[in-house]
């Protein structure tokens, strides 16, 4: 019934300071079973994986927890890939926008111009061709002017003629309400140099093109041409070439849309180039944070990120060689600990196997001898202790200590703890102890807790000292020793398990290692519990056990 | 006074432990390698062998090994290290109990009288022999047979395959099975225990994998029978 517990991380170790309130004894049961395990597991935070270049495991368990959480934190709604998309569309339908209004436009002027052109050439030629004799006879005009009508180019147009208030039309109008008096006036304003005047207007939604062409006489070959007075108008409808342009604005839109759709693509891939070595990067931070010092980024390529990613894996791998280094030095020093204490014993086993000699020996001796022989004896059993006491806290620190759990009866356990150190006379210690608690524990580390304590507190405080058990919720077991004594300073309090703790320097060894409580914290923990140090509102400390069950 | 043959090859370890011992009365004999030791035990017959684990040359559980081959004479190792691997393979190669070294001289004799000692008879009119299935236990005259042969059990094997007999079927808790059978204090090694079960079920069980004398209550302890 084996089960090892790898020991947690000790805690921080301080110089020995002063206080006194602090180190117990350690509580040592009288015989061979006071020892406890060095061989086990090894120091298990060396890297499995020192050197080479290692992609952030993304297939390994925390990998996956690692994503889990990253898409716990839902898609961002400003993110680096929600702004890069906008971007993209943005400046794609601001590119087709432009395109297509530049396009709109040449292509609009183009085509009116070009129908503008042949329409008013043709009209000046139809006009000129206009054979007429003065006075106007109202009924050939009209019939001229129906000739005219039917020669409309490139569309087909309507033609009204003008002189004095003669109004004469091809149509069934005698004037049409699309001619405005700006073209009129700019044909009657070059009465002198006769010209063509031409505009463009928009009756009632429908474009129509005006053309205005006064009519002259050539008098003699080369001479100035004489405006006659007549004027006629040409009035065509631009529908069609309206339709023309509308046609280019929807093909023009309906280009514009896949466009947008298609620019989605390089936002998205050049997002996705961003985003993932941002995403590695994150989760090998977060896996360096964690502990991994091994972890390392696939850097390709030669861009800014990729840049950044080698200047991760190098910063990484500088870390976790000063790591390294620092916990090899601290292997060393703890190592070292170890192998005094393992060198310290065998002399002792002598030393120690001698003591009763001595002891028994010393009343024979002259009085001086005595005393010098005593003091030895005496000094070696503590040694001895200290010694013991030193192998069992390497043994923490080299996480090598184990756990030999086995299910016991916790007020039983209490209670051979206390008869076998004779602490039986309850002036003394006193035991509440709750009955049938059953619990898995290691019983010879349980009874050096318990012992520890309470020979603490007989040591520190005053008698009577209670031991109080009982499990609390069924979940935990708490087991208390409190004393009468005067208390644990407020500053002594946060260090009574360090090592070698004295809250007085000045004080004089206790009969305890120093190492008493640190013990019985390392102890506790590795059943998975916790020990605190406290003060009883009413006077005296408090030292509670809690493991659970 | 027992005689006791240790085998250690540190001088001053030797020097103190026999040194010690022999004031309370023991006859020691020592020897510095586990050849020597071997070499001893014939001509030294001691009643106890403390044997030191850390051996040059043929370790202690070698010599624990071969001492068990042809003698159920009671062995107590001394381990200097606090190393757990060789307490287990020590128990495993026959020891009957072990001591951590340092130790003074009265936890040595301690120890020692332990596992010498006989175990007590609960009294009454017990017949000298029973039967218990295939196996007979003579309390009187300390033998176990299986089938009517005669097995040859260590001093712990024995006094633990005497105590569960005792009280068939009780159940009992490796702490007190520790207290009672090896004398330890409430809080010792349950590997004792353990190990001491695993090769008294090698030596009297038909499957050592599915006992059918000393059964295992989970969480509780060791019982003998129901059979």
């Amino acid at each position: 019934m084996k089960t090892c517990v790898p020991g947690e991380e000790p805690g921080a170790e301080h110089e020995a300071g002063p206080s006194a309130h602090a180190p117990g004894p350690s509580a040592r049961t009288p015989g061979p079973s006071a020892h406890a395990p060095a061989a086990g597991p090894g120091y298990g935070t060396a890297p499995e994986n020192g050197a080479g270049e290692t992609r952030p495991r993304q297939e390994d368990a925390p990998a996956r927890s690692r994503r889990g959480r990253t898409r716990g934190r839902g898609p961002r709604p400003f993110g680096l890939r929600t702004r890069l998309v906008f971007a993209f569309l943005l400046v794609a339908a601001v590119g087709c926008g432009t395109t297509a209004a530049l396009t709109y436009r040449a292509a609009r002027s183009a085509i009116l111009e070009q129908t503008q052109n042949t329409a008013v050439s043709a009209f000046r030629q139809q006009v000129e061709d206009l054979n007429i004799s003065l006075p106007l006879d109202e009924g050939s005009l009209r019939d001229r002017l129906l000739h005219i009508a039917r020669q409309g180019k490139p569309r087909p147009w309507r033609v009204y003629a003008e002189y004095g208030t003669l109004r004469v039309s091809s149509t069934d109008r005698p004037t049409s309400s699309v001619l405005t008096p700006e073209l009129r006036a700019r044909v009657h304003a070059r009465e002198t140099t006769p010209h063509t005047g031409f505009q463009r207007v928009v009756t009632n939604g429908t474009p129509y093109l005006t053309i205005a062409v006064p009519a002259v006489f050539l008098t003699q070959v080369g001479g100035e041409p004489q405006p006659t007075g007549l004027v006629l108008y040409a009035v065509m409808e631009l529908r069609e070439d309206e339709a023309n342009i509308e046609a280019l604005v929807t093909a023009a839109r309906d280009g514009a849309l896949p466009a947008l759709a298609i620019a989605l693509i390089p936002a998205l891939i050049a997002a996705r180039g961003v985003l993932r070595p941002v995403r590695e990067l994150r989760h090998a931070a977060a896996s360096m944070g964690r502990g991994r010092l091994d972890t390392r980024i696939h850097a390709k390529g030669s861009d800014e990120l990729a840049d950044l990613a080698r200047t991760f894996n190098e910063s990484a791998a500088e870390l976790e060689r000063s790591v390294t280094e620092l916990r090899r030095a601290e292997a060393r020093a703890r190592r070292f600990a170890s192998d005094v204490s393992h060198e310290l014993r065998t002399p002792l086993a002598g030393m120690l196997a001698v003591t009763e000699v001595l002891d028994e020996d010393a009343g024979s001796l002259d009085s001086d001898t005595a005393r010098a022989v005593r003091l030895i004896s005496a000094e070696t059993v503590k040694l001895a202790v200290l010694v013991e006491d030193l192998m069992e806290i390497s043994r923490f620190d080299a996480r090598a200590a184990e756990l030999h759990t086995d299910e016991v009866d916790v007020a039983d356990c209490v209670r051979k703890t206390l008869s076998g150190r004779h602490w039986t006379d309850p002036e003394q210690v006193h035991a509440v102890l709750g009955e049938g608690i059953r619990a898995r524990l290691d019983p010879r580390r349980f009874d050096v807790v318990v012992a520890n304590l309470v020979g603490n507190a007989l040591r520190h405080g005053r008698a009577p000292v209670t031991v109080r058990v009982h499990a609390d919720g069924g979940s935990t077991l708490v087991v208390q020793v409190s004393d009468r004594g005067p208390g644990i300073h407020p500053d002594v309090l946060p260090h009574v398990f360090e090592r070698f703790y004295k809250a007085d320097p000045a004080r004089a060894r206790s009969a305890g290692s120093g190492l008493g409580l640190a013990i019985t914290e390392e102890n506790v923990r590795l059943h998975g519990g916790t020990v605190e140090a406290g003060n009883h509102p009413a006077g005296g400390a408090v030292f509670t056990v809690r493991i659970p069950l | 006074m027992p005689r006791v043959l240790l085998i250690e090859d540190d001088p001053s370890v030797r020097e103190g432990v026999e040194l010690g011992l022999r004031r309370r009365g023991h006859e020691v004999r020592t020897a510095a390698t586990g050849e020597a030791g071997l070499a001893a035990l014939g001509e030294f017959r001691p009643d106890l062998l403390l044997l030191d684990l850390m051996l040059p040359g043929m370790n202690g559980v070698q010599v624990c090994r071969r001492v068990r081959e042809d003698s159920q004479l009671p062995i107590i190792m001394l381990t200097a290290r606090g190393d757990d691997f060789d307490v287990v393979v020590g128990l495993e190669a026959g020891a009957d109990d072990y001591i951590v070294k340092p130790a003074r001289t009265e936890v040595i004799e301690a120890r020692i009288r332990a596992v010498l000692r006989r175990i007590e008879e609960p009294g009454g009119s017990r017949p000298a022999v029973e039967h218990h299935g295939a196996l007979s236990v003579d309390r009187a005259g300390l033998t176990v047979a299986k089938n009517g042969e005669r097995l040859a059990l260590a001093p712990s094997e024995l006094k633990l395959l005497l105590h569960l007999t005792a009280a068939p079927e009780q159940v009992f808790s490796r702490q007190q099975l520790l207290e009672h059978v090896w004398e330890h204090n409430y809080h010792g090694d349950a590997r004792l225990v353990d190990a001491c079960v695993r090769r008294l079920r090698a030596k009297i069980e038909d499957t050592p994998g599915d006992p059918r004398y000393i059964q295992t209550l989970r969480g509780f302890g060791y019982r003998f029978g129901p059979l």
